[in-house]
């Protein structure tokens, strides 16, 4: 787990809703499909997806086999102060990809 | 005798190939994509192929092979040293004495420039540095192939696109010159302009080279596809690209 795009305003005024829009690499396998010769695939998702807000949850996910490959996930929160926002991605292997993205709030 | 005439007229009017779709009726794959998925494609935030763009991104500036060379070192810059490359590739290799397309070109500089082992085909590697160079020339036109040494290859490449193959019977024109805009079970045929290369398939949750859509379409028509690299799947890329030239480059594109 690498890839990731995430998608949110620099600077925003205090109270406004702002979107934010991620993306990330992943194979999302299903655990149900079969190999060429006929084993079964291991399941492998990400079936975590949370959002903190300078340390406050503000968004969390979880996903399930149904979700299609690379998912991309937006939501939206309200903009509170300046600060940080933490996203982590938690695979099937316990794996967390995490990215941090700075807000300006004025 | 009068049966045997209209059957002829009838045969006749089957095997009389429509002309190529006129350079103002052509269409990308894009127009006849949902809203949804064109909407996908236009936000780059939400355009999943450039998750692969992003990887190419950090290739280029990685060293590689015993030359400990990367992309950089020699092209520099890539908006501007790869900008309307992809839109005049497949070229004509000299040295090979054929066109290569753009995966072979970055397969031969890793392997002359920095002495490393090729990249698989359709490899996340492959595919990244292929995204990454191919998107430099988003917005840019496909290029007229003026190398008069294309000439041969260009006219196989169009044998084989107008050749009846497979139990189906069928030829890639007959598809994409005469039933395009029609319904293929619960898909439009598009015109098969290779427009968006390196791209991003729903269908197939992953990003893929024109040549793995050459294959599927082989495929489809229940016939044996060309191996990667192979001289006929670089001929109908070529000819495909000189069919589209003066549409724009879309890449990474995203389609149903």
């Amino acid at each position: 787990m690498a890839r990731v795009l995430i998608n949110l305003p620099t600077r925003a005024r205090r109270g406004e809703i702002i979107e934010i829009k991620t993306l990330i690499a992943h194979p999302m396998e299903t655990g149900y499909r079969l190999d060429s010769t006929g084993n079964a695939i291991a399941r492998d998702i990400i079936n975590r997806f949370v959002c903190n807000y300078n340390g406050e949850e503000v968004f969390r996910a979880e996903l399930f086999p149904a979700i299609a490959a690379n998912p991309f996930i937006a939501f939206w929160t309200i903009a509170v102060g300046s600060g940080e926002l933490a996203f982590s991605w938690t695979d099937d292997h316990g794996q967390t990809q995490s990215e941090i993205r700075q807000i300006t709030v004025e | 005798m009068k049966g045997l005439v209209l059957l002829m007229l009838v045969v006749a009017a089957m095997t009389t190939a429509r002309a190529q779709t006129a350079p103002t009726e052509r269409r990308s794959g894009y127009d006849f994509a949902s809203p949804e998925t064109r909407a996908m494609q236009d936000d780059d935030t939400a355009n999943p192929g450039m998750l692969w763009v992003l990887q190419g991104e950090t290739l280029w500036a990685t060293k590689a092979g015993t030359a400990d060379r990367s992309c950089a070192d020699c092209h520099g810059d890539a908006r501007t040293s790869m900008k309307g490359v992809a839109a005049r590739y497949p070229a004509f290799d000299i040295a090979l004495g054929h066109p290569i397309d753009l995966e072979q070109r970055i397969n031969q500089c890793r392997a002359e420039r920095q002495r490393a082992e090729p990249l698989a085909w359709e490899s996340v590697d492959l595919l990244s540095l292929t995204a990454f160079v191919a998107h430099q020339s988003r917005g840019e036109s496909i290029a007229a192939h003026t190398d008069s040494q294309l000439r041969p290859f260009s006219t196989l490449g169009k044998e084989l696109f107008h050749r009846r193959e497979g139990q189906l019977d069928l030829s890639c024109s007959q598809c994409h010159d005469d039933n395009w805009g029609k319904r293929l079970g619960g898909s439009v045929i598009p015109q098969g302009h290779p427009t968006g290369y390196p791209l991003y398939r729903l269908e197939w949750q992953s990003l893929g080279s024109l040549q793995r859509r050459l294959r599927n379409c082989v495929i489809g028509v229940r016939a044996e596809p060309y191996e990667y690299g192979a001289p006929e799947n670089v001929a109908l890329e070529l000819y495909l690209m000189e069919r589209a030239r003066g549409m724009v480059i879309e890449t990474p594109a995203v389609r149903p």
